[in-house]
């Protein structure tokens, strides 16, 4: 995975942990996580593949643009690995 | 406004019975019955829940501000740092985040209320409100200002939505003028709300 | 696309909200018995945390509003343990019939 990330922009229905309001943002990678069982199998009790996680930084300009409260501010989330596409 | 005064305890046994208060009688039972438990688990897991509370992170995060080895590895391995002092946090994965001259972290939950609830007890409620959970990550410095946390100009806030399987606890800046403080004294003057990032630790004094 | 995709109820992330609450309440005995149930099934392996969330995620959206927070999860949680085949809906009704009949407040009606 490189550095830097795209959230895909994806909006299927189920149990998903990746928040809509980061979908199709770009950030940076922190750190990677895990493997840890992939919740949207969890949570129907269904066998689970395990997947990194990665925690990504955002700025806060990268996700709600010019709108900033104060755009150098920054957010991390942890999103799986299937949720995320290089950026570069 | 304060958030860390104690309220009085919800009425109780002696309210009328809701539906959902008998849909957990009867499931309480029907898993006692059908053997996948017993009352004697039940009471032992209030019994471990209601044991934890902010007391137990005032503890670590005192024991960082005077061991710099400690802190290190609480930076590390937060985790394995707080069962090294004795403290059992079940299957909790915690990330300790140092707020240092400049940063301050602060923690949310947009998706639930994830919180680490295995090392200083269950969130309170505004944690768990609609307003925290939607505000906090696109207006971070509003909701601060609720809580009547100023910083100095220039400080990057960093918000944290634990989002999927880490728990998050603030490691706050020591304050000033606690040199030779001890331990036990230091960690009267960690705040819950200062290890979730919406308060800072007390002034000593 | 037709429409756009609709954001689920429990994905609050940047909505616009009123201010921050201040009142806090300590846990009645029957909300920490609904934690302690939640931590042992997930503990025992019946059903996972991801489970709980699933099931709270598909209450109607006003489900925030006219339920409490563990209101919902013990509604979560009998959901997954009649997925889990712990026990039927007829078995969880003549059950909280029961109960009902034992007396008009929680303290009478528990156990």
């Amino acid at each position: 995975m490189t550095s830097r990330v795209r959230v895909r922009n994806w909006h299927p229905p189920g149990h998903i942990r990746t928040p809509a309001y980061l979908r199709g943002k770009t950030g940076t990678i922190e750190r990677k996580l895990g493997p840890f069982p992939n919740p949207e199998q969890l949570d129907y009790g269904l066998p689970a593949k395990n997947l990194a996680l990665y925690r990504v930084r955002f700025t806060m300009r990268d996700i709600w643009g010019t709108a900033a409260e104060a755009p150098d501010d920054t957010l991390e989330a942890e999103i799986y690995a299937h949720w995320l596409e290089p950026a570069d | 406004m304060s958030h860390d005064h104690h309220t009085p305890p919800r009425p109780d046994n002696d309210e009328p019975l809701t539906y959902w208060q008998t849909m957990e009688i009867a499931v309480r039972e029907l898993l006692i019955e059908k053997g996948v438990t017993t009352p004697h688990e039940i009471a032992t897991a209030i019994d471990q829940m209601d044991a934890r509370s902010p007391a137990d992170g005032a503890r670590v995060i005192a024991h960082a501000w005077t061991d710099p080895d400690f802190k290190a590895r609480l930076l590390a391995d937060a985790s394995a740092a707080c069962r090294e002092m004795g403290f059992d946090i079940g299957p909790m994965h915690l990330i300790a985040l140092e707020n240092r001259p400049g940063l301050h972290n602060i923690v949310v939950c947009t998706l639930c209320s994830c919180y680490p609830r295995y090392l200083i007890g269950p969130p309170p409620d505004w944690y768990k409100s609609r307003a925290y959970r939607s505000r906090t990550v696109r207006e971070p410095r509003a909701v601060l200002a609720e809580f009547g946390v100023t910083l100095p100009q220039g400080t990057e806030i960093r918000v944290h939505d634990s989002t999927a399987e880490m728990r998050y606890i603030v490691l706050p800046e020591r304050p000033t003028g606690t040199e030779g403080m001890d331990k036990v004294a230091l960690a009267k003057l960690v705040t819950r709300d200062s290890m979730i990032g919406t308060g800072l630790p007390r002034q000593p004094g | 696309m037709s429409s756009p995709p609709i954001k689920p109820w429990h994905d609050m992330g940047g909505d616009i909200a009123g201010p921050i609450p201040t009142d806090d309440h300590d846990f009645a005995l029957w909300e920490k018995r609904v934690d302690a149930l939640l931590v042992l099934c997930a503990g025992k392996g019946i059903f996972t945390v991801d489970g709980l969330r699933r099931a709270i995620e598909d209450l109607p959206p006003d489900a925030f509003e006219t339920m409490s927070y563990y209101e919902r999860w013990i509604s979560s949680v009998n959901r997954n343990l009649i997925e889990a085949g712990i026990y039927s809906p007829a078995e969880l009704a003549l059950r909280m019939e029961k109960i009902s009949a034992r007396g008009a407040s929680y303290g009478e009606a528990t156990g």
